[in-house]
């Protein structure tokens, strides 16, 4: 059994079919890329998973068991996080609350002890700081701890959303184009964390990306979808070399 | 220049960690207990007035400052605290347990806008609020039996424990008391789990969603929570102007209190009472000007109105991060005195959604 599995999904907004019929499965331990022309479905495949939208057909399965309808809010109790292409930081909170927020999960309930700062919550805060600076160190973040996220350069910012969906401690974690925006230094150091986030974190990632030299570093498996369907699927270089790919690019 | 070293988690929790801010707040307080003493009887009311505006201010900056949810009625809330704490003690009700009841009903009331409100946001949220507030107003004027209508409410002095506090200094003691339990409250509050899910909320309700905060149970919680601290402003508030008429509850407030959370400095609880003080006092300051100002301008009515709009756009144009914002820089000022950069607040270049690479 596949840690994820995507079964025969079609997602339809009116006239427009995001995701046609589309099945892949994506391995334990496994780093999964997403690839396709604009408009592919990409990011509709990670908006059915965390629920955004209800598929019309098809079924999502994590763990072995149907997710398809989950409430929106419960996705992250399973272990699944995910980063936005057009970054969702919470602008006007510092860079510690963004990741702190990533933690929420564990954090429900307590009102009544925050209300009154009692002691149990200070050491509930304090173990959430703790959890937090191990991603600090991680990323090297160090320098923005205390920073507002809106006044942070592009490239930071998308570390700090790649920070704070490791917050959750995920099982599965998906990336929406990591990399867009970066310069060439900071993809490097992106595919190096993406391999530390997978070999010492032991976190299953999925990743849409348009950067191929990205994808052929650090993927271990490819999906190239055109027009919300399954067009190749393999190894990176067996993708690239696909004809009907190629021709998807080229727009032939 | 100073920096900020910690040796334990917990040091970065402390609400003040520095002397100056410690001795600062000190002698606020002192100052604040003692001014009854000093200050002529129409100040020391003024002052009590100026705390309630501030509890008020609080509760709206829960809703507006903290989850982004805009409301042009709060003032409707104040009136049901007032209305309910009057009838309350009319019926016998103790003033304590009065207040709690209040908190309760208005809270209660809180609940029945914002369970609706999941639906709608900005302009919408805005026009609901501001039809509840003039709909409160009108049912308070209409329902003669219960309210009095226009001729208004007597509201009994309050007793606690046995004392009657029906002088001003005695009042203003009980204000300023409720105003600190609020105020420490909503800190712990704002700084904990609950005040940041309000912030995502405001900030992003995608990423809230994923991160497995439930956004529509947030923003009624948060209705709730601001309604309840607008209905305990208005159980004081009825104590301060001891007859209760709808129109001290109308159009005028609401907007008063709007620009309070605006100015002060949205996301900000010092901001909310910075806000309450400057907005509070502005008429009183109207008036101390009239006699300098020329007779065609001082015989005009809707004076206050101009300053506050007047106020409204200095601060849109000039420091859009409010009295909070100011007060930062000038603390940022005074603590890195020779080597202040201007630049230190200047925002980075923010991304618009269009302008964001693909
Ligand atoms: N909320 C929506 N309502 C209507 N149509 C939508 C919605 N979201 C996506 N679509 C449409 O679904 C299709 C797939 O969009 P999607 O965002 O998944 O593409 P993508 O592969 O992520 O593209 P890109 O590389 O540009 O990010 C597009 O035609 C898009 O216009
Ligand atoms: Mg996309």
């Amino acid at each position: 059994m596949s840690l994820f599995e995507f079964d025969a999904v079609t997602l339809s907004f009116g006239g427009i079919t995001a995701i046609r019929n589309l099945s892949f499965h994506v391995e334990k331990g496994e780093i999964f890329a997403i690839i396709g022309p604009n408009g592919a479905g990409k990011t509709s495949v990670l908006n059915v998973v965390s629920r955004v939208f209800d598929p019309n057909e098809g079924q999502i399965r994590f763990d072995g068991r149907d997710i398809t309808k989950v409430p929106r809010k419960g996705v992250a109790d399973l272990g699944i996080a995910r980063t936005f292409q057009n970054l969702e930081l919470f602008e006007r909170a510092s860079v510690i609350d963004n990741l702190r927020l990533g933690r929420h999960r564990f954090e429900r309930g307590g009102t009544w002890q925050s209300l009154f700062n009692l002691p149990s919550h200070g050491r509930r805060e304090d173990e959430a700081r703790e959890a937090v600076e191990a991603i600090i160190d991680l990323l090297d973040l160090s320098p923005w701890r205390e920073a507002m996220v809106g006044s942070l350069p592009y490239g930071v910012r998308k570390v700090v959303e790649l920070g704070r969906a490791l917050a959750l401690e995920p099982k599965l974690l998906f990336l929406d184009e990591p990399a867009s925006g970066l310069n060439s230094e900071e993809t490097r150091d992106l595919s190096f964390w993406i391999e530390d986030i997978r070999r010492d974190l032991g976190i299953t990632i999925v990743m849409v990306e348009h950067d191929m030299s990205l994808v052929s570093a650090v993927a271990d498996r490819v999906l190239c979808m055109n027009l919300g369907s399954r067009l190749a699927l393999g190894t990176p270089s067996e993708v690239q070399a696909n004809a009907d790919v190629i021709a998807a690019y080229l727009g032939t | 220049m100073r920096f900020r070293y910690h040796t334990r988690y917990s040091d970065a929790r402390k609400l003040l960690p520095w002397t100056e801010g410690r001795v600062a707040y000190l002698l606020l307080v002192l100052a604040l207990i003692a001014a009854p003493f000093v200050l002529q009887r129409f100040w020391v009311g003024e002052l009590s007035y100026i705390f309630i505006l501030a509890i008020a201010s609080l509760g709206l900056m829960i809703l507006k400052g903290y989850t982004g949810q805009v409301s042009l009625g709060p003032a409707a809330f104040v009136a049901i605290g007032a209305y309910a704490h009057a009838l309350m003690l009319d019926a016998g009700v103790p003033f304590a347990v009065s207040l709690c009841l209040t908190l309760i009903i208005s809270g209660a009331a809180g609940l029945m806008i914002g369970l609706p409100a999941i639906r709608v946001s900005g302009l919408s949220l805005a026009m609901m609020t501001l039809a509840f507030a003039v709909i409160v107003e009108h049912v308070l004027g209409r329902w003669k039996t219960l309210t009095g209508g226009f001729s208004g409410l007597p509201v009994e002095t309050p007793v606690l424990f046995g004392f009657r506090l029906g002088t001003p200094t005695a009042f203003y003691f009980l204000c300023l008391a409720i105003l600190i339990i609020t105020l420490l409250g909503l800190v712990n509050l704002m700084r904990g789990p609950k005040g940041r899910a309000f912030v995502a909320v405001r900030d992003s309700e995608a990423a809230a969603w994923g991160l497995g905060i439930d956004v529509a149970r947030t923003r009624v919680e948060a209705f709730v929570l601001s309604s309840a601290i607008l209905g305990l402003s208005g159980a004081l508030m009825a104590h301060h102007v001891q007859h209760l008429t709808p129109e001290g509850f109308g159009l005028l407030l609401s907007l008063e209190l709007v620009l309070m959370v605006v100015i002060g400095g949205l996301g900000s609880l010092r901001g909310a009472l910075l806000g309450a003080v400057l907005i509070g006092f502005l008429p009183r300051l109207i008036s101390m000007a009239k006699p300098l100002l020329p007779a065609q301008v001082s015989a005009q009515f809707g004076l206050e109105i101009f300053a506050y709009g007047l106020v409204l756009a200095v601060f849109v144009l000039f420091e859009p991060r409010g009295l909070e914002g100011r007060w930062q820089k000038t603390k940022a000022f005074l603590t890195s005195f020779p080597v202040y950069r201007r630049d230190t607040f200047r925002r980075q270049k923010t991304y618009m959604r269009s302008e964001r690479l693909k």
